[in-house]
């Protein structure tokens, strides 16, 4: 009985640690922004790639190498960097037009997801010469265009005229090459398949417990979820950035009138919470395989962490993912149908006892519980709330 | 003043309900293009597909409703849809008369007995009722627990999203009551006739018609009054509307339950033309798509609903067909686009930068501010004497 106690709240809290780890950029984002950023399951989706892109790069030296072994934290700090870029990239490029629309904002991120999942099923070395091509004569031509005075009246037409014209270099760029080298620089680098990603040696098995075995790989990312917390809570709370961020998310309007320049504040907090996807992603990339969709699978489940955690505050993630991930366990495996002589009872939660049927019954928990906290377990308090 | 000479002589007031009767009169022009002339024009296929776009409008009208007038942005009306589809696809896979056999997939899973919730599905009328009812009700329901807590915002957004994926897993897992993923398929008769038959074909693509039209004067009815205005101060400023002494909840709850007995109807017209519902309609991209027809046509402007479905369907299926490997890349530009470039839609921007660039380029001189502000005296005075 409590070997099965305890293996229902290891397994709970290995399933919530996964989930806080997805949701706690989210949360920040969200938190910040009031923006649902629905790209970023993708985000986390590119952080597993750059898993397996710097783990297909460590096999040069060799499988059992020590140095292989340790893929695993360069390709952390990898992930976080790719998706950082690419979410920074975003806020620059489009939600930073969007602010204060949150709707359209969904839309909009959505549509960069299904971008993103089809990027990394057709990028090929072709694919990426012509995307530079194209950014570099896009970006390029803005750069030259804006040094002349009278700039803002042919806006406009130029970027329209840029933007063909790049897109017509890019096409040629992108023909010269496939005609040149073929197959070589054509076929995709991934493809729709599935890519595997192997835990390195010292991760792999499970520590004995009693009966049970503890997967090395889910205490790893339990660590990793602890280490996360652990960073954003100190630079939300001991560096002068995170008090800016807390300042802007508090107050945006009087944040700017003292001198915040919320804009980067903006940037940086979007481009934090990509990069956490990203880890994120690296992280779950040692669950299992990693494909295009892998995003989709995390990314409801996370946005219900975010409404049960309320955006107040990082305990409020912390505790909903946390809650969520053994609820959907125990309801899951029908420990509960375990625990009663009762036959209808029983059977009520036999009936909900499989994976899918478990998220049913977790979502109508989470949408009891919302009926006597609408807002959350933490949620912001104060006038500016429901602005 | 003409309307209280006519009320004098207590006559119908033909003046007053001119644009209404102008607007009818263009709706049953279209209706009988589409009915008499397209199919002569389209291909089958394309007609078909014309069909099903078609019962798609009528949902985009439902999202019309409830995002474009009332601000909720739902990202579940594929249950709606879909729940309105299988409450048809029940009845269709019944075998009729009642009580000679079980439908053919229950055999599969080694069901001997008819579950109880599908017996009444046996009758017609219980059917066609059960299409607008139950999706109704469901959305009435999933709105009365969202909205009597004032949850609003992104976060409806997210609890609708998440109730798709909660229906997705249901009717996936229940193998045994709706045939899992596969879904309700192979029908053979509706109503004594062979599905397949042509006339039975054109007579559903008339009745997507009739549907259509029904919807489209009943979103006309309900946003042109006191409802309409209600709903848009709703939309614009919750907390007003309710120190207003409005209870926004009640025509919240309402809104959404027409609005998914809209997408209902939709489901039902779309299954009987495609011939399939399965639980693939559930899932949170197409829901999300039915939200960017409207976004595409225009927000609160109900023909831009059905010309956005129209529009972004046929462009779907033509670009599918060509582009099969990067359509993705399309859809994902188009979301972008319409937010970033269209946000009022391709109908708000006809209405507004439409009519300025086409003034413009007939040579008109464009006004920047407003044209009252331009020829005010006072203000002119002002400009010349005062400056900067």
């Amino acid at each position: 009985m409590a070997a099965s106690i305890l293996d229902g709240i290891f397994n709970g809290l290995s399933i919530g640690s996964i989930l806080l780890l997805a949701a706690l950029g989210l949360a920040i984002v969200f938190g910040l922004m009031g923006v649902i950023n629905m790209a970023h399951g993708e985000l986390m989706m590119l952080g597993a790639y750059t898993t397996t892109v710097v783990q297909r790069g460590f096999r040069l030296f060799g499988d059992g190498s020590p140095l292989f072994d340790f893929y695993i934290f360069f390709a952390l700090i990898a992930a976080f960097f790719v998706a950082a870029l690419v979410g920074l990239a975003l806020e620059r490029g489009v939600i930073r037009f969007l602010y204060g629309r949150p709707l359209e904002t969904l839309l909009a991120t959505w549509g960069v997801s299904l971008i993103l999942q089809q990027f990394v099923r057709s990028v090929s070395g072709v694919v990426t010469a012509s995307l530079i091509v194209f950014c570099l004569s896009f970006f390029g031509g803005m750069w030259v265009l804006k040094k002349r005075t009278n700039f803002e009246q042919i806006r406009g037409w130029a970027i329209a005229a840029l933007l063909i014209l790049s897109g017509v270099l890019a096409r040629v760029v992108n023909r010269l090459l496939a005609g040149a080298y073929g197959l070589a620089v054509t076929q995709p680098w991934f493809g729709a398949q599935n890519q595997d990603v192997t835990a390195p040696g010292w991760l792999r098995g499970g520590i004995p417990m009693g009966a049970y075995q503890l997967p090395k790989t889910r205490i790893f990312i339990m660590a990793l979820t602890i280490l996360c917390v652990l960073g954003v809570y100190l630079f939300l709370n001991r560096t002068t950035w995170g008090m800016r961020i807390r300042s802007v998310t508090q107050n945006r309007n009087m944040s700017a009138c003292l001198g915040i320049p919320t804009q980067k504040v903006d940037a940086l907090t979007f481009a934090l919470g990509s990069g956490l996807a990203g880890i994120a992603g690296c992280g779950v990339s040692l669950l299992g395989s990693v494909g295009p969709n892998t995003g989709q699978n995390y990314i409801v489940n996370t946005f219900m962490v975010v409404v049960v955690g309320g955006v107040g505050k990082l305990i409020g993630t912390v505790v909903g993912a946390l809650g969520i991930g053994i609820a959907d366990y125990v309801v899951g495996t029908g420990m509960l149908a375990n625990l009663t002589n009762n036959e209808a009872v029983e059977g009520f939660f036999r009936f909900f006892a499989t994976t899918s049927m478990a998220k049913v019954m977790v979502f109508l928990l989470i949408v009891v519980f919302l009926q006597f906290r609408p807002a959350g377990l933490f949620p912001q308090k104060g006038r500016s709330v429901d602005a | 003043m003409t309307v209280q000479a006519s009320s004098e002589r207590g006559g119908i007031d033909w003046v007053k309900y001119r644009p209404l009767l102008i607007e009818a009169a263009i709706v049953g022009a279209i209706a009988l293009f589409l009915i008499l002339v397209l199919p002569a024009l389209l291909s089958g296929f394309r007609l078909t597909l014309m069909g099903r776009f078609l019962a798609l409008a009528i949902v985009a009208l439902g999202i019309d409703l409830i995002w474009g007038f009332t601000g909720l942005l739902s990202l579940g009306h594929g249950i709606f849809f879909t729940l309105g589809g299988y409450a048809l696809a029940m009845h269709l896979k019944l075998p009729q008369p009642p009580g000679s056999g079980l439908p053919d997939f229950m055999s599969l899973y080694g069901v001997t007995e008819l579950p109880w919730f599908w017996t009444p599905f046996y009758s017609f009328s219980f059917t066609a009722v059960a299409v607008v009812v139950l999706p109704a009700l469901m959305a009435g329901l999933l709105g009365y627990v969202i909205f009597r807590n004032r949850i609003r915002g992104v976060y409806f957004s997210i609890l609708t999203q998440a109730a798709t994926i909660i229906f997705f897993n249901f009717f996936n897992g229940q193998q045994q009551l709706f045939n899992g993923t596969n879904g309700l398929t192979d029908f053979r008769t509706v109503l004594g006739q062979p599905i397949q038959n042509p006339g039975i074909q054109t007579s559903l693509y008339v009745l997507t018609i009739v549907f259509l039209i029904v919807a489209y004067a009943l979103c006309r009815w309900l946003t042109s009054g006191r409802f309409g205005r209600l709903l848009v101060a709703i939309r614009d400023d919750e907390s007003r509307t309710r120190f207003t002494g409005y209870n926004p909840t009640g025509f919240k709850v309402l809104v959404f339950a027409i609005s998914g007995a809209l997408a209902g109807v939709a489901g039902a017209m779309f299954t009987l033309q495609s011939g399939i519902v399965s639980p693939n309609t559930m899932n949170i991209a197409f829901s999300i798509e039915m939200v960017i027809w409207v976004a595409v046509g225009g927000r609160a402007t109900l023909v831009g609903a059905i010309l956005g479905a129209l529009i972004v369907n046929f462009a779907k299926s033509l670009l599918s067909e060509r582009f099969p490997d990067i359509w993705l890349f399309f859809q994902g530009g188009l979301f972008l686009g319409v937010v970033l470039l269209l946000p009022a839609g391709l109908l708000g921007w006809g209405r507004t930068q439409g009519v300025e660039l086409y003034k413009q380029l007939m040579g008109q001189r464009r006004v920047a501010t407003y044209p009252s502000l331009e020829e005010d005296p006072e203000v002119e005075h002002e400009r010349k004497n005062l400056g900067d």
